[in-house]
């Protein structure tokens, strides 16, 4: 299929929209994208990834059966994949496989997932990440060419992130070479894992390891599960898809069962820790955190995955207010465009900031992360845990905050965002599996909970602390902030929040001790409080973060640049503040009036945002193909799409249902 | 039946009180109780209903052809109790209720709107000669209709409707039509393919004159072949996030007449000579709309129910983490972080079901006067309807979402039933009324009573009066921790928001800006204030209600009862401590000790929370969750579920050696 050429006109709403926008949008977008070189990249790879149609479908993917979703998946992932590997991997070189560009260009393919993804986005990293270098002159050319097809298992029907109560066993037997796996236990099926259901031929699988009759914990395992040629799954394997979800639809999420199933001793991956072939255990590596590393890596992209996510949801949702026209404001007057309601505005403009927030903040922590990275190689670990702590609660945060701004730019929408072709149950959906997959957000962010109760008791001790929690010192001192109504001092105040939110959990969990509860008894009767001060915390260095590289990053920028992306970014400032406007009162010493006068800010603020909002997201440069949305297109063509895309469905084919003759007929007749 | 789950056997031996005594007490009673149970079980008990391929594998198509022979076993047993009198025209919602509640479709029903909507509007707005020439005919199902308001390009403000109804005296008929492709009528439910008639609001022209927007009768399909008919374009507009057997519409005309007898004549008539004559009392659609959202407040408790109902039994079976080395790995349940996330959701639960109870009696009254021509109410009891709806909806998408996000990864699979609960309760925060645009119009009403105080106007309505008793009494004394003191907190705390408001549009207005624009500047704010209006209400009345329901009930329950009320306000008092902390004399001291009491009733709470969801008496059937089942076979049915999956039926699908194997090779 041919990708629509014809070009319509734009909604005059739209175009009026951005003709007011007085800031050069092209200048924003090189922004967003790290320079104009990386913009120029990203526009090729998507002209050849999406301009001759092979990412549009005919039928509306959620219009097919779940198989049929499947199955229309394949097709077009080996259509992609081969794009990918003979087109676009010249242009962005091997070490840049997954990047975003990549991404934005699966999101045209996929409504929902492509069943690669996990090959990709797990499997090549996992050995990447735990192979020898024998392993990986083995595996990997096989991998990236996609001679062999994977899919990474860890998560079990019963076990998910507490990683130590994984049940499936990999028992070394020295006189075969070989390690036998087993899933003792229903609860034991390895589940969840995408691609792994019908597509991976191979699959990277935890267990934990047996040899000389002791148990090491849980190791990597490379296991082969289905014939190369027949496709059939292993003697010994039960494979099979684990059934319909809320999203991710189009992926085939599989189970995995072993019956003492035999692997070669090789096949377990060995960077780290070894099994020689007498069955000695051996650790290799020299910290045990080694392991961490994959996992901050995931962390710290899925903080950018949502800056994206948000950015397509906001995008629909101002494009649709801008053409949307409701009620009536004056007497007389025409219906007026809802983006010019506040409580239109203050729904939506803060999605614009968050986007901004989070995709500087992601950069700012990959940065940090190579920087550790490249540290640990030479044997210093000190900056581990603070990365660790951070990486946790950033995933958490920002996998909630674009939840829920996606749930509110899908409510700005009213009644037609809840159509699936407006693209935004989809975005929800997608992102709703964020928040409870690689560590559940409550976990994460009791995670780092535990670095900043160690991280007080340091500061409380004189000792020094880390960078991004220097604040403690500050307040381990004195207690109240003074409020000043600068930008700085919005940041410092959030600093004070977390810091008597922390010293208020240390309190409880003394004061419970000392009334004769164990620490881990008192540390759970604490935990409300202690997921409370990660989130502050967590706020805090998003807050102060966004505000110090927004201002970096616009240096150089043209003066109505750099004054609209500070106003977001004060925006930002402001809309946190008057949503812990509760916890401002209680750890900075705010005054009521100082709270109204906030809020009077604010309101300015967002009417100084409303001509520029079109812009804004303009700048996002998500082409049509990308955001599959009938009310976001580029166009503005809202309703037309909205009764184009209703065409399609296949209740429309014909003109009586078979049903009415076969149940309401009878029914009508009163014979049923 | 199946062994249960040992960790849910032990919950359920823990239980402090009867459970069936709170399912009675919540039923309204024993007798309640009863013939609830017999409507679910003739449901329940219906063969072939429950089993065949689970709707999630169906395509689109597929699912709304379910749905159809689903509904048609569901309205066939309705006409069945109908010819056993077993239910009338006057009580068939209630029985209608039950049997949905049981008949748990997950994608909706095409055939519910002929009965919650299409009636009901012949019913309200029809004149005796209508209601004697549809009725019968609707009732028996010789005729099945939809209800189509909303249009592609207008929803909530129904004064912009564009779709037209003009009136020709010669022929006698009105001419529909559809001027713009924004005219088209869009959502309403089983309008696609389902329905051969429908009600049509549409702007009334009758003499060159505009009267507003008016109700008709209008056939849309042929009665035996079910064409549509000439002059009407009709179909199905196409995949929602959930409810996708529901078969919402649009519809479009083309000149198309109907006779005049058509339109609906009890409140304003058109004359044979287009005479149009003005209903005595314009406000009395005002009534009926009060209603649906007062049921849809009770669908709210319905959905969420069911979402915290599958959370807390699964959390009785999981275990996750040890919290002390060498023991077992704990229930979740024992985590204050998921009792955080869950027990609130459950109060919620009470909270909503008894308040919406008690407007339910409120309306009831009122609308007798208003029958009777008193419409001193109205206003009030509108305010109370939309901020209800409003804050119901809202709660009830984010407790379920909580639910869903507390069962981790297994609350993401449909046979775990949370996305669909989800899917289908938060399509009624758009719905009827948009939440932001109801929480305005109650705004609106504040806004009004809140200048008759100052101005030392007379008297109050009963659902305000407080607002008075607020600002004479003020908040000046010393903070308790107590419920009696957070529910006057919140009077406090929404009384000093509307008067901020109030002063603020002033403010403007003296400074220049019209009202309008003062108003609009103010909205966010506004919004709020309704907001705190709405806690007021539904705090004050559950704890007053749950106060006189429990003088008779056994002290067991009565000391769990009020432990849910405690919760209830003390987790909405944290949630808002900005709110209290900018307007009443809490201080951190008090904040602090809030905080122990709620981690304490958390404790209370947990060993009696799975009877707490036991009491809703939610049957399997209702759940269809692999995760909530009453057994707590959880593992067991995940993996049964996924077997069922169409992908498992065969060990290679044919896109292996279609697509896959040619790709692997290189040769694609």
């Amino acid at each position: 299929m041919k990708a629509n050429k014809t070009k319509y006109d734009v909604n005059p709403d739209l175009a009026k929209e951005r003709l007011k926008c007085n800031f050069n949008i092209e200048e924003v977008t090189f922004i967003i994208d790290g320079g104009k070189e990386k913009t120029l990249q990203r526009k090729k790879i998507e002209d050849i990834a999406l301009n001759n149609g092979d990412s549009l479908d005919e039928v509306p993917e959620e219009c097919l059966s779940i198989k049929e979703r499947y199955e229309n998946a394949v097709r077009k992932s080996c259509i992609y994949s081969n794009k990918v590997r003979r087109e676009m991997l010249e242009i962005t070189g091997i070490e840049n496989y997954a990047s975003p560009v990549l991404r934005r260009t699966a999101d045209a393919f996929f409504k929902d997932i492509s069943p690669f993804m996990l090959h990709l986005g797990m499997f090549v990293p996992a050995l990447m990440g735990q192979s020898t270098p024998d392993q990986l002159a083995e595996w990997l050319p096989k991998a990236l060419d996609m001679q062999i097809i994977g899919a990474y298992a860890q998560t079990e029907l019963g076990h998910g992130t507490f990683i130590r109560g994984l049940e499936t066993t990999a028992t070394y037997d020295p006189e075969k070479e070989e390690f036998v796996l087993h899933s003792p236990t229903l609860t034991s099926y390895k589940w969840w894992a995408g691609g792994l259901g019908t597509t991976a031929n191979h699959c990277v699988v935890m267990a934990q390891l047996y040899t000389k009759g002791e148990c090491h914990g849980t190791h990597l395992f490379i296991v082969q599960i289905r014939d190369l040629d027949t496709h059939m799954p292993l003697t010994g394997i039960k494979v099979g898809e684990i059934g319909p979800r809320m999203g991710f639809s189009s992926a085939d999420n599989g189970f995995l069962g072993f019956n003492q199933f035999r692997i070669p001793r090789e096949n377990m991956l060995m960077k780290h820790a070894k099994v020689e072939k007498d069955g000695t255990y051996v650790k290799s590596a020299r910290h045990g955190k080694l392991t961490y590393g994959t996992m901050v890596f995931v962390r710290v992209t899925l903080v950018s995955e949502m800056s994206f996510n948000i950015s397509k949801a906001a995008t629909i949702a101002v494009r649709y207010s801008a053409v949307r026209r409701q009620s009536e404001l004056r007497p007389n007057e025409p219906e007026p465009q809802i983006l010019d309601y506040p409580t239109q505005q203050h729904k939506l403009f803060i999605c614009i900031a968050t986007a901004h927030a989070f995709q500087l903040t992601a950069s700012w922590l990959w940065n940090t992360y190579e920087v550790v990275m490249a540290d640990m190689k030479k044997g210093n670990v000190d900056a581990l845990p603070e990365l660790h702590a951070l990486s946790s609660c950033l995933k958490a945060v920002s996998t909630s905050d674009a939840l829920s701004h996606i749930e509110q730019c899908r409510f700005a929408c009213g009644g037609h965002g809840y159509m699936l072709s407006s693209n935004l149950p989809f975005l929800y959906s997608f992102v709703a599996a964020t928040r409870t997959y690689e560590g559940d957000y409550t976990v994460l962010l009791l995670q780092t909970a535990r670095f900043l109760v160690k991280a007080w008791e340091q500061a409380e001790a004189g000792k020094g602390v880390t960078q991004t929690v220097s604040y403690l010192n500050r307040s381990a001192n004195s207690k109240r902030v003074n409020w000043d109504n600068t930008h700085e001092g919005i940041i410092k105040s959030f600093q004070a929040i977390a810091a008597g939110k922390i010293a208020q959990c240390v309190k409880s969990i003394r004061d419970r001790i000392k009334s004769g509860m164990d620490y881990e008894d008192a540390w759970l009767m604490t935990t409300v409080q202690l997921v409370g001060a990660a989130e502050a915390h967590c706020r805090a260095v998003l807050l102060g973060t966004y505000w110090n590289e927004m201002k970096r990053i616009t240096k150089t920028s043209s003066e109505n640049v750099r004054k609209v992306l500070h106003q977001l970014a004060v925006l930002y400032l402001m809309y946190w503040a008057l949503e812990k406007t509760g916890d401002l009162l209680k750890y900075a010493s705010v005054s009521k009036k100082d709270l109204d006068e906030l809020q009077r800010r604010y309101e300015e603020l967002l009417a100084e945002l409303r001509p520029n909002a079109v812009g804004l997201v303009d700048a996002f440069d998500l082409r049509d193909e990308i955001l599959h949305s009938s009310l976001g297109s580029y166009d503005g063509r809202v309703y037309e799409r909205l009764m184009e895309e209703a065409q399609k469905s296949p209740l429309n084919a014909e003109p009586v249902n078979p049903s009415f003759h076969k149940y309401i007929k009878p029914l009508m007749l009163g014979k049923l | 039946m199946a062994k249960i789950n040992g960790d849910l056997n032990k919950e359920r031996e823990r239980c402090s009180f009867n459970i069936s005594e709170l399912t009675i007490l919540m039923d309204g009673g024993p007798e309640k109780t009863k013939e609830r149970r017999e409507r679910e079980n003739i449901m329940i008990s219906k063969k072939n209903f429950y089993d065949g391929i689970p709707e999630e594998y169906l395509s689109y198509k597929e699912k709304y052809e379910q749905a159809v022979k689903k509904s048609v076993i569901v309205f066939g047993l309705v006409r069945r109790l109908q010819e056993e009198g077993k239910t009338t025209i006057h009580n068939y919602r209630d029985v209608l209720a039950n049997l949905l509640r049981a008949s748990d479709v997950s994608t909706g029903f095409p055939l519910a709107l002929h009965y919650i909507m299409f009636m009901p509007a012949i019913i309200n707005q029809g004149t005796k000669e209508q209601q004697a020439q549809w009725l019968p005919r609707a009732w028996d199902c010789n005729i099945i209709g939809s209800y189509a308001q909303t249009e592609l390009g207008h929803g909530t403000f129904i004064r912009g409707l564009e779709t037209t109804a003009t009136y020709d005296p010669i022929s006698e008929e009105f001419v529909l039509n559809s001027p713009t492709l924004t005219s088209y009528k869009w959502w309403g439910g089983g309008l696609g393919q389902t329905a051969n008639y429908s009600i049509v609001v549409a702007q009334l022209y009758t003499k060159g004159e505009c009267h507003g927007v008016h109700s008709f009768i209008v056939q849309v399909r042929d009665e035996e072949s079910h064409m549509p008919l000439p002059g009407i374009k009709i179909g199905d507009i196409g995949s929602k996030f959930a409810l996708n057997g529901i078969n919402n519409g649009f519809l479009g005309f083309d000149h198309y007449r109907i006779p005049r007898n058509q339109m609906l004549m009890k409140h304003a008539q058109v004359l044979e000579d287009g005479t149009y004559v003005k209903s005595r009392n314009s406000k009395l659609n005002y009534g009926a709309m009060v209603f649906v959202r007062v049921v849809i407040a009770f669908d709210m408790v319905n959905y969420l129910s069911k979402a915290v109902t599958i959370a807390v039994r699964y959390s009785a079976v999981r275990r996750q983490c040890q919290r002390k080395a060498g023991e077992p790995e704990s229930q979740i349940l024992d985590y204050l972080t998921q009792q955080h996330k869950l027990f609130p959701a459950l109060a919620a639960c009470y909270a909503m079901k008894i308040t919406a109870s008690k407007l339910w009696d409120t309306f009831n009254t009122v609308n007798e006067e208003l029958l009777a021509g008193n419409l001193e109410r109205l206003p009030e009891i509108h305010a109370l309807a939309c901020c209800l709806k409003a804050i119901s909806t809202s709660d009830t998408a984010s407790f379920i979402e909580t639910c869903r996000l507390a069962c981790g990864g297994h609350g993401y699979m449909h046979s775990s039933n949370l996305p669909s609960t989800y899917g289908n309760a938060v399509a009624a925060c758009t719905y009827e009324g948009d939440n932001t645009v109801l929480l305005l119009q109650t705004a609106r009403f504040l806004a009004k009573t809140w200048q008759e105080i100052e101005n030392d106007g007379g008297k109050l309505t009963p659902t305000v009066e407080y607002l008075r008793t607020a600002k004479v009494r003020g908040y000046s004394h010393k903070w308790v921790n107590s419920v009696e003191n957070i529910v006057y907190g919140f009077q406090v705390v929404c009384m000093r928001k509307i008067a901020t408001c109030v002063q603020d549009m002033q403010r403007r207005v003296a400074s220049g800006l019209t009202f309008e624009d003062a108003w609009n500047l103010s909205s966010v704010q506004l919004v709020a204030a309704a907001e705190a209006h709405c806690r007021v209400i539904i705090l004050s009345t559950f704890s007053s209600e749950i106060r006189g329901m429990t003088e008779t009930t056994s002290p067991e329950l009565k000391q769990v009862l009020n432990q849910v009320v405690e919760l209830y306000s003390v987790y909405w008092a944290l949630e808002r401590l900005s709110d209290l902390l900018q307007y009443t004399t809490i201080n951190q001291k008090d904040v602090d000790s809030l905080r122990v009491w709620y981690e304490e009733l958390l404790a209370q709470l947990r060993p009696n929370a799975v009877g707490l969801v036991d009491a809703f008496d939610l049957k399997d059937e209702m759940l269809q969750s692999t995760l909530g089942s009453y057994d707590g076979r959880a593992y067991e049915r995940l993996m049964e579920e996924a077997l069922k999956s169409p992908l498992n039926a065969e060990p290679v699908n044919h896109t292996f050696h279609k697509y896959l194997k040619p790709f692997l090779r290189g040769k694609l």
